[in-house]
């Protein structure tokens, strides 16, 4: 039997709460992204190092272009993994 | 006029000397065919993602470029394709954004954050010593001799007993139990790296502290 608690989240809590994704490239105004910066990059790939999807970064398709080509960049200077276990 | 760039990893296992030596030459190699260099970023030793030619680290150095000659890129790339010291190059096209961003980083208008950091370090490391390791100067003194401009053991030891007599007068009240005698001279061995002298000294110093609270 469940109990209340456990209930609770039968619905998606986060229905009705207005958290639309956006582009951080557009909102703050970022031009360029930079090979070199494999930490800031990394924000945009998952655990095994590969490049995560515009629906969950909800990058605008011209700076998820761009971010590809950086990630891209940085893991032939192997400044980045083409392959990694846990990498976050 | 094109602006480029080229990033190139560089086998960490050659002298020091060498791997400046690596670098250089494709900088005058890029002079001598009159390009102008922007500027030349020594990105330093890191640890690669992934081994490349059973090498797990790699000097990085990033040069930027710019020249109106359409064959320079492939004439510099071929070269550091045949020289066995460049483990991997990469060469960009920056177009106006990437110039405007590296100029940015440079003049240390992005990544703020670092650069204050970075600053405040050096600061410390360069200017200020540690007073404190002095016997009988505790942080409170420290700072007040910092205010009076005496951040180094070798500004402490040319001032004289009365001088620093007086900053410590200027205190207040509270600082009037200190006694500064020894403080020049152990400055002075701070200065000139004597520590072990320093440290003989200071127990010495402790000593005769501990007697006089027995008394």
């Amino acid at each position: 039997m469940a109990t209340r608690d456990e209930i609770k989240f039968l619905s998606n809590p986060n229905i009705g709460k207005d958290n639309k994704k956006y582009c951080r490239f557009r909102k703050f105004g970022i031009r360029h992204i930079d090979y070199k910066d494999a930490d800031f990059l990394l924000q945009f790939v998952n655990e095994q190092g590969k490049l995560l999807p515009r629906r969950i970064t909800g990058n605008s398709l011209k700076y998820q272009k761009k971010v590809a080509i950086a990630v891209k960049r940085a893991r032939h200077l192997a400044l980045m993994p083409y392959v990694a276990d846990l990498l976050k | 006029m094109n602006q480029y760039e080229v990033t190139f990893i560089i086998d960490p296992i050659l002298p020091g000397d060498e791997i400046e030596k690596a670098a250089q030459a494709y900088e005058k190699l890029l002079k001598d065919d009159s390009c102008s260099i922007v500027n030349v970023d020594h990105m330093g030793l890191k640890q690669l993602a992934y081994p490349i030619n059973k090498r797990n680290s790699g000097v990085y150095k990033c040069i930027e470029f710019q020249s109106d000659k359409q064959d320079i890129v492939p004439k510099m790339e071929l070269a550091m394709r045949r020289d066995e010291r460049i483990i991997r190059y990469l060469t960009i096209k920056l177009d106006k954004y990437g110039i405007k961003y590296n100029d940015d980083k440079r003049n240390g208008r992005i990544g703020k954050k670092k650069s204050k950091e970075e600053a405040e370090a050096e600061k410390l490391t360069v200017i200020k010593d540690d007073l404190t390791l002095i016997e009988g100067i505790d942080s409170k003194v420290s700072k007040l001799l910092s205010v009076a401009g005496i951040k180094s053991y070798a500004a402490l030891s040319e001032k004289s007993q009365d001088d620093i007599k007086s900053i410590l007068s200027r205190g207040g009240s509270n600082y009037l139990n200190y006694d500064p005698t020894t403080w020049t001279d152990q400055a002075q061995l701070a200065a000139d790296g004597n520590w072990s002298k320093l440290n003989e000294m200071k127990d010495k110093l402790k000593y005769g502290d501990s007697v006089s609270e027995e008394e």
